[in-house]
């Protein structure tokens, strides 16, 4: 908030320290992009400037959604987004060995990333509506699990399994933040443990093998494993400050495959060292803080949880992502949001801080009158 | 029912709870990606900067030149002739197809090359170029070169290739280079062996030598991507070349022994009497290394082991010949050692009685002392003396003039055949017994080992050592790297035994000997010697290998030294079924010492032989290699 007598009140009302933030981790993301194609802003900085400043525009124009307004449109959304899925499993374009998108002529839909809002809305609205006593019954488990599984289910078919994990991450953490008793988690945890052989022997055969990869990454490092050793040999080699900006020879000689899509943290740590690294690292964790505070902050049940889950959303997204570029987690084609060239992950993430905008400008509204 | 009353406070409380959790979590894996971040940045940061630069800069290979070799007088014997080749480079390649068909109609290249390098692409990877042709002729090199733009990873580029001046003449005794094989890769695992126009020794120095004259490569560093497009050249590792390698061959010399012995299977070496240096080694017919360092072709290489006169074999190391009299200087000196008296006469009738066979001598000589026996080559008198003496007393002395010695020269093979003495034919015995009739010495083996036949086998470079060490009275081992500076010790033989065995030798050139046909023509300076003659096959009846079918012919040998009054060269001279030592052998030598004395009068008489067998080597080789052209073309005509 910054108050001024020259700024007028709309603008000076919106939350500046996140646009800042937001702004800051796109600009390096498009100062990343220009460097990936060899110092030059086609075919991806502009692109993902305009794609940026487009989105980033919608987020604020959603700011003035009302809670009200967001609490309705949570179910038809749901219902909506797993219906596209089911449509994309039975038409849907073949692209890359994966069916992912519905093609409407002038766009083409990834239905699966509107899961991400959608399930944390959908169980927001779900726990709102639960009576507080049955929050141990059985009664606020299962149809969370249903409302989770179906489109989890739904995308695994695509197969797309980095989006389908964060699905359920996504809805896990929601149940987790509503009260669902540790047990309902620590008993599935453990019988999960039990069961990964079994889905590991079920999972289509490139899956397997990036997580066979990742077990063992210098087991084929011409091959599948290539990714991930020449990611960290990118990171790695950049040391404290970085081999200097366009001077990333790994991204550059395109050692590093994906460098401006899944693995642009390799690409911009190779030039900006551990201390850029950190930079974004810090930024994303400021953002997601603010989230958190929003949650905090909230009056409503549906608005805590929420606030909760959309800022779970960018933690996974960003967390995941990291942790696959630095050899910590298989590769399961998570974009960095903001930073990867790419417009579905920006406008999912683009789409959480609208809501979450909306959320803290009610609370300021609402505390304002009081 | 108290307990499970869960109002809204308590959902609120849940609810904080759980956010620190969430938020706990949170911050604990933001904690580890910073610390992974950390570790790899800064901990593993050397390994992988290593990682990285051996991703971003390769280095191409720039093979070294071939130390030159040179002769005693530094004359160039191998040098390395620069040529042009024209290679590709598989990443760089765009349309092979086109690409290809247009090199195989400019290079006027085989389906054969063409094949191999279509095999070669698949198999390729990288920056590492393909060979398409090599010794490109200029016009087609420039071919190439105008029509590059339209050619992308056709990289025509200037090489090396070795080249031999004297060509035949060093054939032998040189070798050649050539492509690396699999094995050869496989053993030494060197990628510079498999660079495109990089050769190795294959045979001769060549071949011994190839440490020294390799040299250290260099390399082009350049930066490349991960599809291996060149994206800038670095500064440039330079190669180093080889050594160059001094021989004590003189290439004069060598040259003109081997114009000399012209169309006859043969050999000849040369050595200085004082310190071993080999003057000359030189095996005829031989092949022209030239063709092998090209690469040669497979009708010439079935010509050349077709031909009954072997050019393949390195006549002065690998091949064995029992060395008829030319052992008789040596016999005589060990005669001396055991106490035979110098003056002592025998009667030769023509022979030699020994119970009940007859051993024929090749004439009816008299009464022969030592020295008479040697210049008229009397059989009777060394049959008479060795049986007195015993042939393992005689062994003794053919050993320590180098007979059946394998001397310590950097050749690929040394044939060093057999001394023979009763412990050897015992130990033979037992090893072959169908091939010996009895364990034990006979006198008759005795016999026949006196006069160089039976189980006597030696190669010529011995028979050139023994005439050295019996010239100087030297102990001098044969050498062929760098000039001796310094003249072997003395072998410690009785001066006076070694005057008579020489006194007998000058009397078999300038005496009336066998081989007086042969003396010098040059005023002061005397050549000795000793003829021989070896049967190939026994004699049967009156045939005495004088006639008849080449290959049945007998081998004439000729050692000698000169000059008689301070003897300075000793040497061998072998011609394989030249019917005798003092028709075909001597007067070879006697040219090829003339050569040393006076180049004039030896290169007018060389011309004039060379005009009966119709041109020089150098003419004789190249109507040869036409020949081979021709055959090579009709047989792919029929193919």
């Amino acid at each position: 908030m910054i108050s001024s007598a020259i700024i007028p009140q709309p603008l000076a009302r919106l939350p500046w320290r996140l646009i800042f933030l937001v702004a800051g981790i796109a600009g390096i993301g498009i100062i990343t992009l220009y460097s990936a194609a060899g110092g030059a802003a086609q075919p991806w900085a502009t692109k993902q400037a305009i794609v940026i400043l487009f989105f980033l525009t919608v987020a604020i124009g959603m700011s003035w959604t009302s809670e009200s307004t967001i609490k309705q449109v949570a179910l038809p959304i749901y219902v909506i987004v797993t219906a596209m899925l089911i449509v994309v499993e039975m038409v849907g374009f073949v692209g890359k060995g994966a069916q992912r998108w519905i093609d409407l002529g002038f766009i083409r839909l990834q239905p699966s990333e509107f899961m991400k809002p959608g399930i944390v809305l959908i169980l927001a609205r779900f726990y709102e509506l639960l009576p507080a006593g049955d929050i141990r019954r059985w009664r606020a488990i299962w149809p969370a699990a249903a409302l989770i599984g179906f489109p989890v289910a739904l995308i695994m078919l695509q197969p797309d399994l980095g989006t389908a994990l964060m699905v359920s991450f996504i809805g896990v953490t929601v149940m987790f933040i509503a009260g669902v008793p540790f047990r309902v988690f620590l008993i599935p945890g453990a019988a999960l443990a039990v069961a990964i052989p079994v889905v590991y022997q079920m999972l289509h055969g490139y899956q397997r093998k990036r997580i066979d990869i990742f077990l063992d990454p210098e087991s084929d490092p011409l091959g599948a494993g290539y990714h991930i050793s020449q990611s960290k040999i990118a990171i790695g080699s950049g040391g404290i400050f970085g081999k200097g900006y366009l001077n990333g020879s790994q991204s550059h000689l395109d050692y590093l495959p994906e460098g401006h899509t899944d693995f642009v943290f390799a690409t911009m740590v190779e030039e900006w060292g551990l201390v850029g690294g950190a930079l974004l690292i810090f930024a994303f964790a400021f953002v997601i803080r603010w989230g958190m505070r929003v949650a905090n902050n909230a009056k409503s049940r549906f608005a805590q949880l929420t606030a909760a889950g959309l800022s779970a959303t960018i933690f996974f997204y960003v967390s995941i992502n990291l942790m696959m570029v630095m050899g910590l987690a298989p590769v399961v084609g998570v974009p960095l949001p903001l930073v990867s060239f790419g417009g579905s992950a920006v406008m999912t993430v683009m789409l959480c801080l609208g809501l979450l905008m909306a959320l803290e400008r009610q609370q300021r509204t609402t505390s304002r009158l009081l | 029912m108290k307990m499970d009353r869960f109002t809204s406070v308590h959902q609120s409380l849940a609810f904080s709870r759980r956010m620190a959790i969430a938020a706990g979590a949170q911050t604990a894996i933001g904690a580890l990606l910073l610390g992974r971040l950390g570790w790899l940045a800064i901990a593993e940061n050397q390994h992988y900067q290593l990682l990285s630069e051996s991703n971003r800069v390769q280095l191409i290979i720039v093979p070294p030149r071939r130390g030159w070799i040179v002769d005693r007088n530094n004359k160039p014997i191998a040098i390395n002739r620069s040529d042009f080749r024209v290679d590709i480079i598989p990443d760089q390649l765009e349309n092979p197809e086109p690409t290809l068909r247009t090199l195989q109609q400019l290079l006027d290249l085989s389906v054969d090359d063409v094949d191999r390098v279509v095999r070669e692409l698949k198999q390729a990877k990288g920056y590492q170029p393909i060979e398409v042709a090599e010794n490109v002729p200029f016009d087609k090199y420039a071919a190439v070169t105008v029509r590059l733009p339209e050619l992308p990873g056709v990289n025509p580029m200037r090489g090396f290739s070795r080249y031999y001046p004297d060509g035949p003449a060093v054939g032998h005794l040189i070798g050649y280079v050539g492509a690396a094989s699999a094995a050869e890769y496989e053993k030494e695992k060197n990628p510079l062996l498999i660079t495109p126009g990089f050769k190795i020794g294959k045979e001769g120095l060549e071949k011994t030598l190839e440490p020294r004259l390799r040299g250290q490569p260099g390399g082009q560093r350049v930066e490349l991507t991960a599809r291996g497009k060149l994206v800038r050249e670095l500064e440039p590792k330079p190669d180093r070349s080889g050594a160059p390698v001094r021989l004590a061959i003189d290439a004069d010399l060598q040259e003109f022994a081997a114009r000399r012995l012209g169309e006859e299977s043969g050999s000849c070496v040369l050595l200085d009497c004082h310190t071993g240096d080999i003057l000359t080694m030189v095996s005829m017919p031989a092949y022209d290394p030239n063709s092998f360092s090209d690469g040669i072709g497979r009708t010439e290489w079935k010509m050349l082991s077709d031909d009954p006169r072997r050019p393949l074999l390195n006549k002065v190391l690998n091949a064995l010949y029992p060395p008829g009299s030319t052992i008789k200087p040596m016999n005589s000196l060990a005669l001396l050692q055991n106490g035979v008296d110098p003056t002592e006469r025998i009667h030769c009738p023509g022979g030699y009685r020994l119970g009940n066979r007859f051993f024929r001598c090749l004439g009816r000589h008299g009464s022969v002392d030592m020295r008479r026996a040697i210049a008229k080559s009397c059989n009777t008198y060394f049959y008479a003396m060795g049986h007195r003496v015993g042939y393992d007393k005689i062994a003794v002395m053919a050993k320590r003039l180098g007979l059946g010695q394998k001397f310590d020269l950097p050749v690929v093979s040394q044939s060093y055949g057999t001394v023979p003495n009763s412990e050897w034919k015992n130990r033979r015995f037992h090893e072959t017994k169908g091939f010996l009739e009895r364990p034990d010495w006979t006198a008759s083996d005795t016999l026949n080992a006196s006069i160089g036949q039976g189980f006597l086998i030696l190669n010529p470079l011995q028979l050139a050592v023994m005439a050295g060490r019996i010239a100087g009275g030297r102990d001098i081992a044969p050498r062929l790297l760098g000039i001796g500076k310094e003249p072997a010790p003395l072998l410690g033989i009785d001066p006076k035994h070694l005057e008579t065995v020489r006194g007998g030798m000058w009397e078999v050139v300038n005496g009336d000997g066998t081989a007086g046909a042969s003396r010098l023509q040059i005023p002061g300076v005397e050549m000795c010697g000793k003829t021989g003659t070896a049967q190939v096959r026994k004699i049967v009846g009156s045939q005495r290998g004088q006639s008849g079918d080449w290959k049945y012919r007998d081998h004439g040998l000729f050692v000698f030294f000169a000059p008689f009054d301070k003897p300075r060269y000793a040497g061998a001279v072998v011609i394989e079924h030249g019917l005798g030592g003092a028709r075909a052998a001597a007067p070879v030598a006697k040219d090829v010492l003339t050569f040393l004395f006076d180049r004039q009068l030896a290169l007018k008489n060389l011309n004039a032989l060379e005009q009966q067998w119709g041109g020089t080597l150098a003419e004789r080789t190249a109507r040869r290699a036409a020949a081979v052209q021709a055959a090579a073309e009709a047989a792919a005509k029929t193919a």
